[in-house]
């Protein structure tokens, strides 16, 4: 019985990701602000795990805050609810504040966008770099490399700029640079960077149905998407994810076609 | 060339005009000063760079390269053509006939005939945009709110009488032309005239008095229509000519993500986490406010401005993914409201001595919830517009009236607000369960 229990604790430690949380008495490098939408949604969860795997892998002095990280307030301050987004970003900001962070890097744009362009003015300043910034920097320092014959050469990828990360903060090169190194056939959407098409989620639209209309946007964007021909859908961002995710699978081509985050693709690809 | 009555005429013409046109910008200078304060006037050289690159460069405008280079014509023409309206004026005031040419000699033909080589393209170009909005009807020119009632005509209005006073100018300079040959008194000898020469055979045949009959003729119309146009302005949406510069200065410069801070919020929630950080009862004693815009006048001044600044063309709404998708919202519609609105208010005002409540609210009597409701704030809108318009600044706003004043909001997102304010995310997890994706 004992040894039964030990082995089930050995899987379970087996299975347990090696994630570096926050020591109070000594700040990281580079705080990992996983977001409410890479803490419990399931789809999400793999992109912080790929992107978890990668900064283990690379050995970077980063951590998480665990239990203590809130939501940023992004959602409620686009839906109007400012009084809320106000408390979230006090609370957020004395934590990181307590903690002495200096960097964060983060996986969802939205995250991104606010603590960057938002908390300074409520005290939170930080330099704050969005994972595909980082990714770029990590391969442009070689620490990571490529394996040969990685899972996407020559294979065909199209990357849908998020409207947080794009149009917001300007951010087009870093992520197309980062998928260059994988020696995939990149293809254009007819819409992209500052001229991309939202996948729908934005403004807080991804906790509520759509208004009446002919078409979801998500859709919209999908069918663009897959007119490319491509086989794999880069993003930035978790919920352009469960966007694009939902409109591949409604034009039942999710055995085909897939979507996922550059952190994913990168961590598949990279040698570790 | 004109006799003293004529003469009179004339400056009282140009002094009713330029009066009526003046009073009628400080009328929408006044109604934009309704809005609340927001300060914009930082970073001078940046603000200087965009009115540059921005509005007399027309950046964004380049897009769509060919519409972008017809539209170039059309301004740098307006802005030329100018030049010669300045003698026209000093004509009509001091009686005489081309003043410039005897100072300017040789340079005077050439100008005129740059004026008439801009005059010609700028009538082409009129001819290629009405045939684009009546005959090819590109999409965002003839849908939603353009596709009747005074905006379609509006549009249709602003390239007919520009191709009108074009054909006059040209006209005016053919005869004067004609004139010129016949060594007709007064008509100085300041040509040959490119453009307006392909057309002097029209009136080759007339005696002098009848040639100096449609000289004049067109000389006063070509005046008189310039004058009406410049008061048509302020009935039109043609006015971002004039508002593009101010709105290319005054445009935010922080980052398109930024959504701007309440501190009367900001400091609530400070005080209550902090109550020894508050202010004393007396010193709090502010105004009570309104959260957010139920009306027009609860919106930054900058955004009645853009609200002016529109010129209805439509590539915000063309961008926008709910529009494109069939829902409600147009970005464009939220401008244009807002501007029949904040008009409204003004004329209240010039009516009444102050705003008498008129049962009405930009919020849904001219914006509805449901097109509030579509908005991703996805910039994609702002991204679009050629003189930096943010529909999406309004959006937020009437939204937080919403949500914060009426508790007006989805059950979705209440459950959301409930989740975030409860489990410190958007869904029903446990805070305890943050991390555990690392333990699966």
């Amino acid at each position: 019985m004992t040894e039964m229990l030990g082995l089930m604790i050995n899987l379970k430690e087996d299975k347990t990701m090696d994630v570096k949380r926050i020591n109070p008495s000594k700040a990281p490098e580079i705080l990992f602000w996983v977001g409410c939408a890479g803490s419990f949604d399931q789809r999400a969860q793999k992109i912080t795990k790929a992107f978890v795997e990668i900064l283990n892998a690379v050995d970077l002095d980063y951590a998480i805050l665990g239990k203590e990280e809130m939501c940023t307030g992004d959602p409620a301050r686009r839906s109007g609810n400012e009084f809320l987004f106000q408390m979230m970003a006090y609370n957020n900001i004395q934590t990181l504040n307590m903690y002495n962070i200096k960097k964060i890097v983060t996986t969802c744009p939205h995250c991104f966008n606010t603590i960057k362009n938002e908390y300074p003015e409520l005290g939170g300043e930080y330099e704050v770099i969005h994972h595909t910034t980082l990714l770029q920097e990590l391969i442009n320092e070689g620490k990571i490399k490529m394996s040969e014959g990685g899972a996407f050469k020559g294979k065909k990828i199209t990357y849908h700029d998020s409207c947080y990360l794009g149009r917001a903060n300007d951010i087009y090169e870093a992520p197309r640079k980062v998928l260059e190194t994988l020696d995939a056939d990149l293809v254009e959407l007819k819409r992209c960077r500052a001229n991309g098409l939202c996948c729908g989620a934005g403004g807080a639209q991804m906790f509520k149905e759509e208004e009446k209309g002919d078409k979801g946007v998500n859709i919209e964007r999908t069918e663009e998407a897959l007119a490319t021909g491509a086989t794999t859908i880069a993003a930035n961002c978790p919920f352009c994810i469960t966007m694009l995710g939902d409109g591949v699978k409604n034009s039942d081509k999710e055995d085909s076609v897939q979507v996922k985050d550059i952190a994913e693709i990168i961590n598949e690809s990279m040698e570790k | 060339m004109l006799t003293i009555i004529q003469q009179v005429v004339f400056v009282l013409l140009a002094g009713f005009s330029i009066w009526f046109f003046i009073k009628n910008m400080k009328r929408i200078r006044r109604n934009i000063f309704l809005g609340k304060k927001e300060e914009l006037n930082d970073d001078k050289p940046t603000r200087w760079r965009n009115v540059l690159l921005l509005a007399m460069g027309q950046k964004k405008m380049f897009k769509k390269p060919l519409v972008a280079v017809m539209h170039f014509i059309i301004y740098a023409g307006f802005i030329i053509i100018n030049i010669e309206i300045l003698e026209i004026i000093l004509d009509g005031i001091t009686g005489q006939h081309r003043m410039f040419a005897p100072f300017l000699g040789g340079f005077y033909t050439f100008l005129i005939n740059c004026f008439e080589i801009l005059a010609a393209l700028v009538l082409i170009v009129c001819v290629v945009f009405l045939i684009r909005r009546n005959i090819l009807k590109i999409p965002r020119l003839v849908t939603g709110q353009l596709s009747m009632g005074w905006p379609k005509m509006d549009g249709n209005l602003i390239l007919i009488l520009e191709i009108i006073l074009m054909g006059l100018f040209l006209k005016m300079n053919a005869a004067d032309t004609v004139l010129q040959a016949m060594d007709a008194p007064h008509y100085t000898q300041a040509g040959p005239f490119v453009v307006s020469s392909l057309l002097t055979g029209f009136f080759e045949s007339f005696s002098m008095n009848t040639l100096i009959f449609f000289e004049r003729t067109f000389w006063w119309l070509h005046i008189i229509g310039i004058f009406f146009f410049m008061n048509y302005l302020y009935y039109s949406k043609h006015l971002h000519i004039i508002l593009a510069f101010p709105n290319a200065f005054y445009s935010r410069l922080t980052s398109m993500g930024q959504m701007t801070n309440m501190t009367a919020i900001q400091n609530e929630i400070k005080y209550m986490m902090q109550p020894e950080l508050a202010p004393t009862a007396e010193a709090a004693q502010t105004e009570p406010q309104r959260f957010g815009a139920k009306d027009a006048t609860d919106l930054s001044w900058k955004s009645l401005l853009d609200a002016y600044a529109c010129t209805e063309c439509g590539r915000c709404t063309d961008a926008c993914p709910a529009n494109q998708t069939g829902k409600k919202l147009s970005p464009r519609k939220i401008m244009m409201d807002t501007r029949d609105r904040i008009q409204v208010i003004g004329e209240n005002i010039d009516k009444n001595g102050e705003f008498v409540d008129d049962g009405k609210t930009l919020l849904n009597d001219y914006i509805t919830v449901e097109e509030l409701r579509a908005c991703t704030t996805c910039n994609a809108c702002v991204e679009e517009c050629p003189v930096s318009i943010e529909p999406l600044s309004i959006i937020n706003e009437l939204r937080r009236y919403l949500v914060m004043e009426e508790s007006n909001s989805p059950t979705e997102w209440n459950l959301m607000f409930g989740n975030i304010e409860n489990n410190m995310a958007p869904w029903k997890f446990s805070p305890d369960d943050r991390d555990a994706w690392a333990n699966d």
